[in-house]
């Protein structure tokens, strides 16, 4: 027990609170997000629901309108400089100069940051069978990803911020990266925070989920918690008829039946239900605020 | 250690953790004092959230099955003869709620399971018997 109260000790890798920032035709509006240390969290939104916005009012690249950021317990206002040599981040541009080889960055990143890992560069260029002798320029989308990865995992990061890192990758370098992701989250006090969405890859990763949608968050919960708390339902009309209403959430009918989100511990027994995706559960959980 | 998870089951993970390792330690295949894998190793080896192994190992402890060491990790509990006990009890009370559903569903009486119970029970004795 005593690890546990080690790791209720250490601060959050992130918290937001009340976190507003306008732009013309777009607010994010009052995110409050906590991402406890040694965890990995998936936020989730549709393009334009504004995931690339909050890491970048997390790195300060954009200026927030009020609420506060505090990452592994520094405000992100105070010695971010300091603080960034604790953050890996994967934009989902990799901005490296075209004419560099991946040789020529590692020298370029030995000056940058202070805790560069030139052995572990080496070792993940080799993993993810980067070219060391190829021209940024020439390298494929995918390829571009893989490199920014190895990046962000090379100076002895606390904490990933990674935005769309995911997108671009063929199937099996995905599950890759995605392995290599858990493998950071070995340690305790390494944290992930990662947007995208493709959803499965989410899915496979998170201890957390978070739903943006609009500017606005609709939950942020454990990933299994609410995998347990939900389910899909089908049932004819007649049936639905009969449940009680607090227990589904969001319906589909059609001409031959009814499809729903559901609330397992409300649903009466015997009922048809079966398991639902987190991808199923945020395309619900929008239309139904679509609805409102 | 042998845990299988499968994640289209719609059992909670946390669940198939627990009972999988319950399980082990009951039927002795993890010995008293044996060391566990760490939390967040087990999480990371099946791929699963580290928040739900956390639960697993919570349940199994607040139950009895394993015990913590501050700084060491989490070890299989001495068996507990009462602990088996009740568990094998938990058990019976399930079969039997499904013999009665059976029964209910097929018109079958309770004196017919009766003696049906009567009859598997000489069988098992008789071949314990036998050798």
């Amino acid at each position: 027990m005593d690890a546990m109260r080690m790791d209720e000790m250490r601060p959050d890798a992130l918290k937001i609170e009340n976190l507003t920032k306008h732009f013309s035709g777009f607010t994010l509006d009052n995110l409050n997000l906590t991402l406890p240390s040694g965890c990995i969290m998936g936020l989730i939104g549709e393009n334009g629901a504004g995931k690339s916005t909050t890491i970048k009012l997390i790195l300060n690249m954009l200026h927030k309108d009020s609420g506060s950021i505090t990452i592994l317990g520094r405000d992100n206002q105070e010695d971010l400089r300091l603080t960034k040599e604790d953050i890996g981040v994967v934009m989902d541009e990799v901005g490296i100069p075209e004419c560099l080889n991946a040789k020529q960055v590692a020298k370029v990143m030995k000056h940058t940051f202070r805790n560069w890992k030139d052995d572990e560069y080496a070792r993940l260029l080799a993993k993810l069978s980067i070219p060391d002798n190829k021209q940024f320029k020439d390298f494929s989308r995918g390829m571009k990803m893989k490199l920014g990865i190895a990046i962000a995992m090379s100076h002895d990061s606390k904490l990933l911020l990674l935005d769309e890192a995911t997108s671009g990758l063929d199937p099996v370098v995905r599950d890759e990266v995605v392995e290599m992701f858990l493998d950071f989250t070995r340690e305790e006090n390494h944290s992930i925070l990662i947007s995208s969405h493709i959803v499965s890859d989410l899915e496979k990763l998170c201890d957390y989920v978070a739903f943006l949608h609009q500017g606005k968050l609709l939950l942020c919960e454990e990933k299994d918690r609410l995998l347990e708390e939900y389910c899909l339902l089908h049932c004819t009309q007649e049936e639905l008829q009969e449940i009680p209403q607090e227990a589904v959430r969001y319906k589909k009918i059609s001409a031959y039946g009814v499809e729903a989100m559901a609330l397992r511990d409300a649903l009466p027994a015997g009922l048809h239900t079966s398991p639902i995706s987190i991808e199923e559960l945020f395309v619900f959980m929008v239309k139904e605020a679509g609805k409102k | 250690m042998i845990i299988l998870i499968d994640n289209k089951s719609g059992e909670p993970i946390y669940n198939q953790i627990y009972a999988q390792i319950r399980r082990q330690i009951i039927s002795g295949e993890l010995k008293e004092n044996e060391l566990l894998p760490s939390i967040r190793g087990l999480a990371k080896d099946l791929r699963i959230s580290f928040l739900t192994t956390k639960r697993a190992y919570d349940e199994l402890e607040k139950d009895g099955f394993i015990y913590t060491v501050q700084g060491k990790g989490c070890y299989v509990a001495p068996k507990n003869v009462e602990l088996i006990r009740e568990e094998n009890l938990k058990k019976i009370e399930e079969h039997i709620e499904q013999i009665a559903q059976l029964s209910a569903l097929g018109g079958i009486s309770k004196a017919e399971v009766m003696e049906m119970i009567n009859f598997g029970w000489e069988d098992k004795d008789g071949r314990n018997e036998n050798g």
